[in-house]
């Protein structure tokens, strides 16, 4: 019962990006199109599970005056899988996220859970938080391309829906990002307090 | 709970020192074991990029790649193509520093004669929506359109006609000899990307160098120009491949 909570509360009730308002830079930078949300979102779940998998193993064996370094390390460590793995077997999807990969170490959704849920909880609940939190990140992060990609260019996933002539370049580009999301975190919060 | 460790200093080095020696010893098999995959996702994709930009063709370009010198910056990379030993066509990887982001890196395809065969834009950090539509924009609409395109449902319902652009902003199967290669804005003869001017020079920059630099090299197939001999160009090929092997 209790790790089923563990894993919802992450999708919705504590989404990391429209309740919590974390890991703002790869939300705003990388939701162009759904595809790239997803792809970003998905390797952000992989890299949150396996750090919380570790850093709730061993979190006995590390002082905590010296925590916060050696988590980074961790995490920094399962980001740079991520991006050799994602440079040899996905490299066109690597190359639309490019720069925001590495950048994954200093998303603070990472490190806020391995420092507020995995250095506190057993491994089972560490890796169903980190499982939950990296869904809800995936779903925000698709849901947000998907509205930016219509809007912008009149594509969902890539499906032309409309003439891309059309779109509202506005979606496409920074500004867009920012007046999506503020719309997307109105319909949440709305849906919240329901 | 276990009892957490002590912060003393032996402690937080060991702890450190662990940390890292694990994370490091990791990295490095991931690194050794994903090696491989990297370089043939590279290759490959130089490959598909090739075959994108010249006629069909039978040997190895990558192989045959040879460099050309152009004024001020790095050398071009050429990849000449060719079917049953005769030359059909050459891939340039050329790129620019104007773009609006910086540099753009471009692999413009010839036929012998020098006419633009086909492009594709390799790598370049231009403004999504503005400046990434060069990736189409220089090819006419046949090759555009040939992705799945017609009359999507909102089109119908919003009585959207698809787009007809002039053929001014082509560049694919004309020769840069016959015509200026700046925007129409500048006083040449290819029309500008909407609202991506700057984009649009630094492409047609890029395409000029790559001309420029496979022109030069081709001098004495253009001195004879007949580019239906092709022996002058397949020794002129080979002359290069000894050159680049002797140094």
């Amino acid at each position: 019962m209790n790790q089923i909570k563990n894993f919802t509360k992450g999708l919705l009730k504590e989404n990391p990006v429209f309740v919590l308002l974390l890991g703002m830079c790869p939300t705003l930078g990388v939701t162009t199109t759904a595809v790239n949300g997803m792809g970003m979102g998905l390797a952000t779940t992989f890299v949150l599970v396996m750090a919380n998998i570790v850093v709730s193993l061993v979190k006995n064996g590390i002082p905590d005056k010296v925590r916060i370094p050696a988590f980074i390390v961790i995490i920094a460590s399962f980001v740079t899988v991520v991006e050799l793995t994602m440079q040899a077997y996905l490299p066109s999807l690597f190359e639309s996220l490019g720069l925001f990969i590495p950048l994954i170490v200093v998303n603070c959704i990472v490190l806020g859970r391995a420092e507020a849920f995995a250095s506190k909880n057993n491994v089972l609940s560490s890796a169903i938080d980190g499982l939950g939190m990296g869904l809800g990140f995936t779903l925000a992060l698709t849901i947000l391309g998907a509205v930016r990609e219509f809007f912008g260019s009149g594509m969902v996933f890539g499906f032309q829906l409309f003439d891309s002539n059309y779109g509202m370049l506005v979606f496409i580009l920074a500004p867009g990002a920012f007046i999506a999301l503020g719309y997307l975190i109105l319909l949440v919060n709305k849906l919240n307090k329901v | 709970m276990a009892s957490k460790k002590e912060s003393t200093f032996i402690n937080m080095v060991l702890a450190l020192l662990i940390v890292s020696l694990v994370a490091s010893a990791t990295l490095g098999f991931v690194y050794e074991s994903t090696k491989k995959p990297i370089e043939d996702a590279q290759v490959n994709k130089k490959i598909s990029a090739i075959k994108e930009v010249v006629p069909a063709f039978d040997n190895d370009p990558n192989a045959e790649m040879f460099l050309i010198e152009v004024e001020g910056g790095e050398a071009l990379e050429v990849y000449p193509a060719k079917m049953n030993g005769q030359l059909v066509g050459a891939a340039v990887k050329t790129y620019t520093n104007l773009g609006f982001s910086g540099l753009i890196r471009v692999m413009v395809g010839f036929t012998p004669d020098g006419t633009i065969y086909n492009y594709q834009v390799l790598e370049h950090k231009e403004t999504p929506g503005l400046g990434t539509k060069m990736a189409d924009w220089f090819k006419p609409a046949l090759v555009t359109d040939s992705l799945p395109k017609e009359a999507s449902f909102f089109d119908w319902l919003f009585g959207i006609k698809p787009g007809s652009g002039g053929d001014g902003k082509v560049i694919v199967g004309k020769n840069p000899s016959q015509m200026n290669l700046t925007v129409s804005k500048d006083g040449g003869d290819v029309d500008a990307i909407t609202a991506a001017t700057i984009s649009s020079r630094a492409f047609l920059d890029a395409v000029s160098r790559a001309y420029n630099g496979y022109m030069k090299k081709n001098e004495a197939i253009e001195n004879k120009a007949n580019p239906a001999d092709s022996s002058a160009v397949n020794t002129e090929i080979k002359e290069m491949a000894q050159n680049k092997g002797g140094n």
